[in-house]
């Protein structure tokens, strides 16, 4: 089968790949743009090559190339994707049927997605072997099995039995590289396999992938946005940007010594100077001892919770998810009533309830939202969204508020020019910083932040914390700041409570909750925070002291 | 099977129960409400007062509606629908070989329309937006746009008149052999096969597509699955819930909707006995008929909806 073009030694060989996409805009004519700039890469046998860049760089595009797949009407265009020493471009659909599952397997971001809801998971995990008749069903089954121990999952021998839903999440991810490495493919392309899961989860998926990696000696593409994690696994590492190479290289050179400047903001991304507030005399919202459930009283998720907030300061929650800290939000708004305990706002109590508060307190609590896309009415204007608070809490109409939108956007760092634009039209870090506005325009004394970077890419991420911040000193407003990243805690926050299945579990000032000694669950969430250094991984898998409740 | 799955299936049969009984009241009500009454009726107008009222006391009348209510309910639980005026006929003995057509006809209708849909709309989805898909989604939207009617007359003109292969007139009596009973059917079959197709196969076509975007359909077709297999194995058993609630409306119709179709073809049914009575302001036959419709119509629905809850795995395999 090998030609003339093949290296010895090499599995994948890409070369100058362009990959165009036909998109329609509303109004205009279609028109076609280019995702993917005549990218090339090699990848030996049994090596990994981390994929890393922002959302839109063109990794997932590159990774799903090597199978001849592009995801809604992706076209590749030029260039060669040689695997195994032929070109598989050439081999047309039945060629790419013949590879897809056998040569090359594919791990997606969202297991719990990509499995299908109907079939169990054995059916699933030995559709790809039975399909291409590696091995017959038992022999397949046998191998599934063996696979499951060594990415130590619970009941290797049962959990095939098992539909997708009674399976936890990190779980999942592993029965899917199981999947992948079932047909005993020369390559598996990981795409993002780790970021939708829980920090804490996410450590011991990464070093199941490692290691049944090591143990398999498939090669492997890891795409993701973050270097630290591709770090851990790759020998080298390409950094992408809007569809072209930035730099390729050994990983300890990309993160100790990067050549290009982008690479460098990518390491040094999360670095925000933030000195600590000391808390002041009088908090000006105080959570007493509340107890809040869903389903009539039948699920506990807050129990027994008391924190402060003090005036123009941050107060970041902490946790996995399901451990209560967007439940908290929702309990001090009043969306969800508590049970038990109180909300004291300026001295006094507040309704439990949303529908008994007054105007006047429901301005002074304002939200933020993960997702932002969602979070505003499409088919409203920026100027229309962010003047909504203005007409509502303040009565300002015509040019009074339009004067004040303006000022707002200015605050938020975009211009004039987006007043007239629509959510759409907007990139993410924009559509988050309209919300900001948004909630600032009703002048409140606490901002509510439900994981307003997690949706974002690194970077952007950053600019929006150092606005949150910069707004902070200028308006005087506090932040409740919910958030699974302790980077994100380390960067804002003046006083923190760590929360683990409903319980706060460490609560204090920064500097006291991120000094040692650490209560068991706080020392496992801290030392899940992957850092960008090779061998961190192993590390901090030895030094664990409590398994992870994605287990 | 555990519990759960069990407690939402008898909430459903319950509340269909509910439901029909509901219908029982308000099938009553209305009859009740137009002018005149069944003394009337069968008297004519040129009763005397004397005879309207001795036949009222006869027939009950004079009782308070709830008590004719909690007569005439006894009597359905207990197979009895009453006796037809315009014919002094036993009305569940009529309905009994009426029924018994309906369901004949709908049931062969059935068996073809539904699996055809199903398939036209599978293959429709696998060759989507190409010449094959907006071919049957054509040929079936035009054959839903004529009237029942329209394609009924279509049939008999070719099939009975020029050609001369079916009878135009489906005559069915009892102890009619299988073969020429069959053969009986085939046009009116066809017409209720023609006109339920299109809704089943859009639907069908609709649900699966919208179960392709899945991110298990990529995985699926990552692992080197044909589009076709990937369709059947992973889209269609997620598309499931609403293919089957289209399918038992659909079914619904072909027992309760069928008059025109019965009346072209002259086939002895519920609908044609429905019509007939109706023009004779025959209100127990009215009562009945409406009543057995509804029974239909709302047991169909709760077998749809007891379908789509076996059919979720989540359901049938709890945590």
């Amino acid at each position: 089968m090998a030609d003339s073009k093949a290296k010895p030694g090499v599995l994948l060989d890409i070369r100058n790949l362009r990959i165009e996409a036909t998109v329609y805009p509303p109004g205009e004519a279609p028109k076609n743009i280019v995702l993917v700039h005549d990218v090339s890469l090699t990848l030996e046998k049994g090596k990994v090559l981390g994929l890393i860049g922002e959302s839109g760089a063109g990794k997932s595009t590159i990774g799903l190339s090597s199978m001849g797949y592009g995801r809604g009407g992706v076209r590749i265009t030029g260039g060669e994707v040689i695997l195994n020493g032929r070109d598989i471009l050439k081999g047309g659909k039945e060629g790419f049927r013949k590879l897809r599952g056998r040569e090359v397997c594919y791990v997606a971001q969202s297991a719990a997605a990509a499995f299908n809801p109907a079939h169990r998971l054995m059916d699933q995990v030995v559709e790809a072997t039975l399909l291409h008749g590696t091995a017959t069903r038992a022999e397949a089954e046998k191998r599934a099995v063996a696979l499951f121990k060594k990415l130590s999952l619970p009941n290797p021998e049962t959990i095939g039995e098992r539909f997708p839903h009674q399976v936890s999440g990190g779980q999942l991810q592993r029965v899917m590289t199981a999947m992948a490495l079932c047909s005993e493919p020369d390559l598996i392309v990981f795409d993002e396999p780790t970021t939708a899961l829980d920090v804490t989860t996410q450590i011991d998926v990464l070093s199941a992938i490692k290691d049944a990696i090591r143990d398999t000696h498939v090669a492997a593409l890891y795409i993701t946005h973050d270097l630290a994690v591709v770090a851990q696994v790759s020998d080298e590492i390409m950094v992408l940007r809007h569809g072209r190479l930035v730099e390729w290289g050994g990983t300890r050179q990309i993160i100790k010594e990067p050549r290009q400047e982008y690479t460098n903001a990518l390491v040094s991304v999360h670095e925000i100077e933030h000195q600590e507030q000391n808390p002041g005399a009088t908090p000006f919202l105080s959570v007493k001892n509340v107890t809040a459930a869903y389903g009539g009283g039948h699920v506990k998720v807050l129990k027994n919770v008391s924190v402060d907030i003090y005036p123009g300061q941050t107060l970041a929650v902490v946790g996995e998810s399901g451990s209560g800290k967007s439940t908290l939000a929702r309990a001090i708004t009043g969306l969800l009533p508590p049970e038990q305990g109180t909300v004291t706002f300026d001295g006094r109590p507040l309704a439990n309830r949303l529908a008994d508060r007054p105007k006047e307190d429901l301005r002074q609590l304002q939200m933020i939202y993960q997702m932002a896309d969602v979070a505003m009415n499409p088919r409203q204007t920026v100027g229309t969204i962010i003047g909504r608070p203005l007409e509502f809490y303040f009565g300002m109409r015509g040019r009074e508020r339009d004067k004040r939108v303006a000022e707002l956007l200015d605050e938020i760092e975009m211009g004039k020019g987006f007043v007239d634009r629509y959510p759409a039209e907007l990139s993410g870090g924009q559509k988050q910083r309209v919300c900001i506005a948004r909630s600032l325009a009703a002048k409140p004394k606490l901002i509510i932040c439900d994981e307003v970077t997690s949706a974002l890419d690194p970077l952007v991420a950053n600019g929006i914390l150092k606005l949150l911040l910069n707004l902070q000193q200028h308006e005087k407003v506090a932040y409740l700041f919910i958030t699974h990243d302790l980077a994100t805690v380390k960067s804002i926050a003046d006083s923190i409570a760590v929360m683990y299945r409903g319980e706060v579990v460490r609560y204090g000032s920064k500097s006291k909750v991120l000094t040692p000694p650490f209560d068991a669950y706080t020392d496992l969430l801290l030392s899940s925070v992957p850092e960008m250094e090779i061998g961190w991984l192993e590390k901090a898998i030895k030094g664990r002291r409590m398994a992870s409740a994605g287990n | 099977m555990s519990s759960p799955i069990l407690k939402l299936i008898a909430q459903r049969v319950a509340l269909g129960i509910l439901l029909l009984l509901a219908i029982s009241v308000l099938i009553f009500a209305g009859t009740q409400i137009l002018p005149g009454d069944v003394a009337q009726a069968i008297l004519g107008q040129s009763a005397t007062p004397e005879s309207l009222a001795n036949l009222r006391e006869q027939l009950g009348l004079n009782d308070p509606a709830y008590v004719r209510y909690f007569h005439w309910l006894g009597g359905v639980l207990t197979g009895d629908l009453g006796t037809a005026m315009s014919s002094g006929q036993d009305i569940a003995t009529s309905i009994k070989g009426r029924l018994w057509n309906t369901l004949f006809l709908a049931f062969w209708a059935a068996v073809v329309a539904v699996p055809l849909a199903i398939i036209l709309g599978l293959i429709a989805v696998r060759y989507r937006n190409g010449w094959v898909d907006k071919l049957i989604s054509g040929l079936a939207l035009a054959s839903t746009s004529f009237p029942e009617f329209f394609i009924g007359y279509l049939l008999v003109y070719f099939f009975a008149v020029k050609w001369q292969i079916f009878p135009a007139i489906s005559t069915v009596y009892d102890g009619m052999p299988f073969g020429e009973r069959m053969q009986a059917i085939a046009l009116p079959a066809t017409a209720l096969t023609l006109v339920v197709l299109a809704h089943m196969m859009r639907m069908t076509r609709a649900a699966i597509l919208n179960v392709m975007q899945s991110a298990y359909v990529e995985t699926a077709e990552l692992k080197g699955l044909s589009a076709f297999a990937v369709i059947r194995k992973h889209a269609f058993p997620n598309a499931i819930a609403p293919i089957i609630n289209v399918v038992m409306l659909n079914l619904a119709y072909l027992i309760v909707g069928v008059v025109v179709v019965e009346v072209i073809f002259v086939y002895p049914g519920m609908g044609q006995y429905l019509v007939d009575h109706v023009t004779k302001r025959d209100v127990p036959v009215v009562q009945a008929v409406g009543l057995i419709f509804a029974a239909v119509y709302i047991s169909l629905n709760i077998i749809a909806d007891i379908a789509a809850i076996v059919a979720n795995p989540r359901l049938r395999h709890p945590k």
